[in-house]
C-alpha cells in the first residue's frame, strides 16, 4: 500500500537500529541507566509491540507507554452513564467497537447488548447519522470519545445533523484534549522521562505548536511521529540526537501528514461545535484531571447530556481500585503490565478487568498479544 | 482509535454533502471530505488522503513523503559507508 510499505523496509530499519545504538553510546546511556522515551499514543504502543521494536532497540533506550489511548482513560462512571442510556426505551446507542468492552461498575456495553439493549457498533459517526435517518421514531446516541483525532468527525456529524434538522440524533461528548494530559504527566513527580514520541494523528489536526510548552517550559524533546516502524525508529533517533546535543525542541518526523499549524478546517469544526468544560477527573484509580470538551449551546439539541438530563456526576466517582489492579501506575508509565498482580489472571483481553486490556492500543493488551508473556510464564 | 490509513481519492460523488470515493488497497469506500475541501473539489481527485472513521482528515503531502524516504535512504548509504570504513579499519588493524 502506498505510503505504508515504503515505511516498513527491514533494511532501513537495520540501519536505523545501528544509528540508534551509536547515539546511545555517544550519550553514554546503558541498560541500567537508560534514556526513557514515552510514546504518548496507543497507536505507537501497538507498533512497538507488533514489530518488537522494544526488543530490537538498543538496551540503552526504554519505552514508557503513555496514556494516549482514549479507551484506556475512560472512567467507569462514564460507561455507567452509557449503560443507563441504553436502558432507556427507544434509544439506539452507537459506538466504536473498542468502547463496547470497557468494564463499567456492573457491566460493559457488550454485556448490556447481550441482555437485549440496542447497542450498535459503527465504523463512523456518519453511520450513526444514517441510523438516525432510518429510525425517526427512535433516539440515536453516538458515544463521542477520543482526543483531537476524532473530534472533527463528531463535530462535523453534529453540524450535518443540525443542517438536516435531525431531531433524533445526539452525541454523548467525552472528548478530551491531549496536550492537557501531557501537562498532567509532566507535573506528576513520579514521571521520569527524557523525551516524547508525539502523537501523529492528534497533531495532524492541531499541528505541532500546542507542544511548544513541553520544550520551552519543561526542556524535554518531543518528536511527532508516524505509525510505521521506520517512522518510529527515525523519531527515536531524532529524540536521542536532541538528548545528545542537549537540545529540547518540537520536531516533526511525520511531515507528510502533520503540518506546523494543523488542519484549519478541522480546527474550525471543533471550535464551532465544542468548548472547554470544567476540568474533570478522568481516570479511575488515580486522581488526575484533564480537559473534557462539551457541546456549545447552539448545538444543545444534539447534546445527549442535555437531552437526557445527565448529571456530570464524575466528580463523585468512588476511587477504589479493584483488588490488585495497577492500571493507575501502568498508564503513567510507572509499572509494567506484567508487574500488575491481575495481569493474565483476573485480567485478560477476553475478560478485561481494566481498560488497558481492552483496546489493541492499550498497553496491557499489546503486551498480551505480542510480547508472548502469558500467565504460565509469570512467576506467581 | 487514532489510527488512519492512506487512501486515493478516485471520484467526488456528492458535491453538496462533500462525499467522495477513496481506494484503500483496492477496496472502494465512501468518505466525507469536509476537512480537505479548501480547494476546488475536482483537484482532489488522484490525491492521497489519510482516512479515519469515514472522513478524509488531511491530504498526504507527497513531496514531504518523498523527502522523508530520501532522508532514510541517504541515511542508509551514510551508515553503509561508515560500516565499510570500520571494516577496513578492522582489517588494517588485524
Ligand atoms: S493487567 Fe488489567 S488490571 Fe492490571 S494494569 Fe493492565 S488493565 Fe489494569
Amino acid at each position: 500500500m502506498k505510503y505504508v510499505n515504503e515505511f516498513r523496509d527491514p533494511e532501513a530499519a537495520q540501519w536505523l537500529l545501528l544509528a540508534i545504538a551509536e547515539t546511545v553510546n555517544e550519550i553514554g546511556s546503558t541498560k541500567d541507566n537508560p534514556i526513557y522515551i514515552m510514546e504518548i499514543c496507543g497507536g505507537h504502543t501497538h507498533t512497538i509491540f507488533r514489530y518488537g521494536l522494544d526488543r530490537l532497540i538498543s538496551s540503552g533506550v526504554k519505552f514508557i507507554h503513555g496514556p494516549g489511548c482514549p479507551v484506556c482513560i475512560l472512567p467507569k462512571a462514564i460507561i455507567d452513564e452509557c449503560i443507563k442510556l441504553v436502558q432507556k426505551p427507544g434509544v439506539i446507542f452507537t459506538t466504536f467497537g473498542d468502547a463496547m468492552r470497557i468494564p463499567g461498575t456492573h457491566k460493559s456495553l457488550i454485556q448490556a447488548k447481550a441482555e437485549g439493549a440496542d447497542v450498535r457498533m459503527v465504523y463512523s459517526p456518519l453511520d450513526a447519522l444514517a441510523i438516525a435517518r432510518s429510525h425517526p421514531d427512535q433516539e440515536v446516541v453516538f458515544f463521542g470519545l477520543g482526543f483531537e483525532t476524532t473530534m472533527p468527525s463528531t463535530a462535523l456529524s453534529i453540524q450535518i445533523a443540525a443542517h438536516e434538522a435531525l431531531k433524533n440524533f445526539s452525541v454523548f461528548c467525552n472528548h478530551i484534549t491531549l496536550p492537557s494530559m501531557i501537562k498532567l504527566l509532566l507535573d506528576d513527580p513520579y514521571t521520569k522521562l527524557d523525551g516524547f514520541i508525539g502523537p501523529g494523528h492528534v497533531s495532524m489536526v492541531i499541528g505541532t505548536h500546542p507542544y511548544d510548552f513541553i520544550s520551552n517550559d519543561y526542556r524535554i524533546p518531543i518528536v511527532v511521529a508516524g505509525f510505521e516502524p521506520l517512522d518510529l525508529l527515525q523519531s527515536v533517533l531524532m529524540v536521542l540526537k536532541q538528548v545528545r546535543d542537549r537540545r529540547a525542541e518540537v520536531e516533526n518526523q511525520y511531515a507528510r501528514v502533520v503540518s506546523e499549524h494543523g488542519n484549519p478546517l478541522s480546527i474550525d469544526a471543533i471550535n464551532n461545535v465544542y468548548e472547554p468544560s470544567s476540568i474533570i477527573q478522568f481516570l479511575d484509580f488515580k486522581e488526575i484531571n484533564a480537559n473534557r470538551l462539551r457541546i456549545r449551546n447552539n448545538y444543545s439539541n444534539f447534546d445527549t447530556e442535555r437531552k437526557f438530563s445527565i448529571n456530570r456526576c464524575i466528580k463523585t466517582v468512588n476511587l477504589i481500585e479493584p483488588k490488585g489492579c495497577a492500571c493507575g501506575q501502568v498508564i503513567t508509565g510507572q509499572t509494567k503490565p506484567i508487574e500488575c498482580p491481575q495481569y493474565g489472571k483476573g485480567c485478560t483481553p477476553e475478560i478485561p478487568l481494566g481498560p488497558l486490556m481492552v483496546s489493541s492500543e492499550g498497553v496491557c493488551a499489546a503486551y498480551w498479544q505480542y510480547s508472548g508473556i502469558r500467565t504460565t510464564e509469570i512467576s506467581i | 482509535m487514532c489510527l488512519g490509513i492512506p487512501g486515493k481519492i478516485t471520484q467526488i460523488t456528492d458535491t453538496n454533502n462533500l462525499m467522495a470515493t477513496v481506494d484503500i488497497s483496492g477496496v472502494s469506500r465512501e468518505v466525507n471530505i469536509s476537512c480537505i475541501a479548501n480547494k476546488p473539489l475536482e483537484q482532489l481527485v488522484g490525491s492521497y488522503a489519510l482516512i479515519h472513521v469515514g472522513f478524509a482528515m488531511v491530504l498526504i503531502d507527497e513531496l514531504e513523503a518523498e523527502r522523508t524516504l530520501e532522508e532514510l535512504k541517504k541515511f542508509g548509504v551514510a551508515q553503509e559507508v561508515l560500516e565499510h570504513s570500520r571494516e577496513n579499519e578492522n582489517t588494517r588493524e588485524n
